[in-house]
């Protein structure tokens, strides 16, 4: 699938080839599509489709088997990580990518995402934090904001109870084995095109053997945010990214030369 | 090749080797921990995957993600380290994809102890996990059977794109013996077209164990069943010792079983007509036979170290055509031989009385 501009005959658009013609199932506005798209694009321009195997999570991108255009599977919750510490045991020259939302990555399975940066695993996990369980109707995540209300939390997260929330790319950084923990986030253009970049970068730390590599996405999810998609776009810049600062927690040797 | 002295635990690790066994994912856990190391050696001495992973959960959705790739794959532990994998355990049912794991049991429930137990009969025959499957489940009565029965799950893994337990009491993985191992098959090169390589230069490969629709969950569940009933119907295994002509029949699996023995030789020796059925495979359970057993004894002694698990099974099977006694020691007791005589004596003196 691709456009031509009629004045030029350019292509002006199309379709990634890691990207099946499926059409998703994301709400509209839910920022999971335009994650979808930036790993396909990588995936492209690095010539990795062919080899790459992506673990799907449970939330909701559990259909991701579906839309990447690669071989795929469906881990159980929070498992994605020792799922493709699995397949890239077996086949190291292959490429495994966990795309994980923060329910899965940062509450049931964070011992498995801390043991896969532990060990070094030449994985990479694209963690979309939306600061609250999506697939299941709104409950509080381990992200979710102080305050922030959710199906959960009805009064609001109320951190003398709860703790304050997990900022996953910070303590995934701590561990020698990380080789590359980035903090991204899609609420405009110039952040999206900078999430590409840091995307680009972490499967290129796969290829080169150095460790394990997470990009993580802020994203948004109106649905059950309660709010229309370009006001929850603004919620993330103006909530989540000051909770969550953007920027490069560890870029271990070897990344810059890539 | 000659006959060797092996530890159970070490002497199934060394059979999947010699089975190709290609990536192996554990957590050391008594009585079962000897596997486990014997292959951090082995396994890297022979440039094959080991890993020893932060918890069973982890090991077993290793086992799951490698058990995509179309190899040889297997984890061993013991009874609370499987209720931690069943989730794992289902998924991989979910997903029909072949693999090993090897169940060790200990006492319990909760932490209980290192004892030798039949207390996961249940765990492991019911359905390993959720949802509405069995997976084939080899259980060994002596080192020498470990090592075939290994073999031998790795096989039918293959044969049916289904999961495999061996599973052993304590005893089992810890005793010595005189045994003989297979010689070393060539590690599989090839991988099966369902596997997850890479799609080049061919259609995608999906593996999950979703099915939003209720008919296409069916559909998965009709056909599990039916090859569930192809299993039950081929691959039901046992081992019977003078039952031509006995009275009691004792049924018994593993060590329990192995007992049985020594008992039925005193039993015999004081003029009572006893016989063994012994289960090889606890599921598909030896229904068949034990049915037809049942037509031609008076009464059927179970023999467990639980509290009557096997017991339902032989119930079952059975359907009242006998009454059937039971005996069992808990909590890692290992039934004595006068024991079991004291209940066959109990099983007679029933038969005597007037119905
Ligand atoms: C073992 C287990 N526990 C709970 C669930 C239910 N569940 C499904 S998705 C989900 C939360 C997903 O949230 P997140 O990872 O943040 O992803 P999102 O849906 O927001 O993209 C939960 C709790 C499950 N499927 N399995
Ligand atoms: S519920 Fe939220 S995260 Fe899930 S698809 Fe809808 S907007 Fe996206």
């Amino acid at each position: 699938m691709s456009v031509i501009a009629p004045e030029t005959m350019e292509t002006v658009y199309s379709y990634p080839q890691s990207l099946t013609e499926k059409p998703t199932h994301y709400c509209p506005g839910c920022t999971h599509g335009i994650a979808h798209r930036l790993v396909a694009e990588a995936l492209d321009e690095l010539g990795l489709r062919e080899r790459t195997v992506m673990v799907a999570p449970v939330g909701c991108s559990v259909f991701a088997y579906a839309y990447f255009n690669t071989d795929a599977c469906e881990a159980a919750h929070g498992r994605a990580p020792a799922m493709a510490t699995g397949i890239k045991r077996v086949d190291p020259d292959n490429i495994v990518v966990t795309y994980q939302g923060d329910g899965d990555l940062a509450a049931i399975g964070s011992a498995d995402i801390m043991h896969v940066a532990a060990r070094g695993d030449n994985i990479t996990t694209i963690f979309v934090n939306n600061a609250i369980y999506g697939m299941t109707g709104g409950q509080m995540a381990p992200t979710t904001l102080p305050g922030q209300k959710t199906t959960s939390s009805p009064m609001g997260r109320n951190v003398d109870m709860t703790g304050m929330p997990i900022r996953m790319s910070e303590v995934l950084a701590t561990l020698p084995g990380s080789a590359y923990i980035v903090r991204r986030s899609l609420h405009d253009v110039k952040h999206i095109r900078k999430a590409k970049k840091a995307i680009l970068t972490a499967l290129k730390v796969q290829q080169a053997g150095l460790g394990f590599s997470m990009v993580e996405l802020l994203s948004s999810c109106p649905t059950n945010w309660g709010i229309q998609p370009v006001d929850a776009l603004q919620w993330v810049e103006e909530h989540m990214v000051p909770y969550f600062p953007l920027g490069d927690y560890k870029i271990a040797d070897g990344v810059a030369d890539l | 090749m000659s006959k060797e002295l092996l530890k159970g635990n070490v002497a199934i690790a060394e059979a999947a080797l010699r089975a190709g066994l290609q990536a192996y994912f554990g957590y050391p856990i008594t009585p079962q921990t000897e596997l486990l190391e014997h292959l951090s050696k082995r396994m890297i001495e022979l440039d094959r995957v080991f890993l020893q992973a932060e918890s069973e959960v982890a090991a077993i959705n290793m086992v799951y993600g490698a058990a995509c790739t179309g190899v040889r794959v297997m984890s061993s532990s013991s009874s609370p380290g499987v209720s931690l994998m069943q989730e794992g355990l289902s998924y991989i049912a979910g997903s029909e994809l072949p693999c090993v794991i090897v169940d060790i049991m200990r006492g319990g429930p909760g932490l209980g102890n290192i004892l030798p137990s039949q207390g996961d009969y249940f765990q492991v025959t019911r359905s390993a996990g959720h949802g509405d499957y069995r997976p084939i489940v080899l259980a060994p009565a002596s080192v020498q059977e470990a090592i075939d029965f290994t073999v031998l799950a790795f096989d039918l893994a293959d044969k049916y794109r289904h999961l495999v337990l061996v599973v052993a009491d304590g005893l089992i993985g810890l005793m010595m013996e005189p045994c003989e191992l297979p010689p070393f098959q060539p590690v599989r090169t090839t991988r099966p077209d369902w596997a997850l390589t890479g799609a080049d230069e061919r259609e995608r490969n999906v593996i999950t164990s979703i099915y939003l629709k209720g008919e296409e969950m069916e559909g998965y569940n009709i056909k599990t069943q039916e090859r569930l009933a192809t299993i039950r119907a081929t691959e039901q295994r046992w081992v019977e010792h003078l039952t031509d002509d006995c009275d009691l029949l004792i049924v018994g699996y593993g060590t329990a079983g192995r007992i049985a023995y020594t008992a039925i030789d005193e039993a015999r020796s004081k003029g009572l007509r006893v016989g063994l059925l012994r289960p090889q495979t606890l599921y598909p359970f030896p229904e068949q036979r034990v049915a037809e057993l049942a037509e031609q004894v008076e009464r059927l002694l179970v023999v467990e170290m639980n509290a009557g698990q096997m017991l339902e099974d032989v119930k079952l099977a059975v359907a009242g055509r006998a009454p059937v006694d039971f005996f069992g020691r808990m909590g890692g007791m290992v039934p004595m031989p006068d024991e079991i005589v004291s209940a066959i004596d109990e099983s007679f003196a029933k038969m005597a009385q007037p119905a």
